[in-house]
């Protein structure tokens, strides 16, 4: 019975993730192409747990924390680079 | 004990894998940036820490096993979702993308012309 659970809910977000695949594609602006791959890579973490749950095994747990933390930075570096044009700026002008 | 867990894990995968449904179909249909990441922060947030909730329980039901980084995992996601949302969303309005033509009103409108004007 859990094990049909896993399955259902395994194809429940990779249907989400068709359509958020849309919205990358569609998308009118930049910014909604970053919400989208934003959104994601949190799903691609849901996809790893349910995987390693179907597997039986704990050597993927690391990856979910590794994808959190990828998918962040990457928001946050696009993010600056839309509003200021720069992601690292210098400003020595002295 | 056991298949009350067990029932709890398939609740939290239902309504995990529901939320993230949901997030898809928010994104879809909604009309403009604000109103598409206003549903892909929340409900794709709440979604994935269902799931990994659930994984939690499942290892530590079938296994024994406490799995501290499932733990970590959640609340970092919970803390740097929404923030992630914001900033893209700050990003957006700067940027100068447009409001849904039927949002009635955009308190944030003269604000660079009036911090200009005020320096």
């Amino acid at each position: 019975m859990l094990h049909t659970i896993i399955q259902i809910s395994l194809l429940a977000v990779s249907i989400s993730m068709v359509g958020l695949i849309y919205r990358v594609i569609v998308g009118p602006t930049t910014p909604d192409r970053v919400v989208a791959l934003d959104a994601l890579g949190v799903n691609l973490i849901a996809i790893i747990a349910l995987v390693s749950m179907v597997q039986h095994s704990k050597s993927f747990l690391e990856v979910i924390l590794l994808i959190g933390i990828l998918a962040f930075i990457g928001t946050v570096a696009f993010s600056k680079f839309l509003e200021k044009g720069a992601i690292i700026e210098h400003d020595r002008d002295h | 004990m056991t298949e009350i867990i067990r029932f709890l894990i398939g609740f939290f995968l239902i309504v995990g894998s529901f939320l993230t449904l949901v997030t898809a179909f928010g994104l879809i249909r909604l009309p403009d940036v604000y109103t598409r990441n206003h549903a892909a922060s929340k409900s794709a947030t709440l979604g994935v820490m269902c799931i990994l909730l659930a994984t939690f329980l499942f290892f530590f039901l079938e296994e024994g096993h406490f799995n501290s980084r499932l733990i970590l995992g959640i609340i970092f996601i919970f803390i740097t979702a929404p923030v992630a949302g914001h900033l893209i969303s700050r990003a957006a309005y700067n940027s100068g993308v447009p409001l849904w033509e039927k949002s009635v009103r955009d308190d944030l409108k003269g604000k660079q012309k009036y911090e200009k004007k005020n320096m």
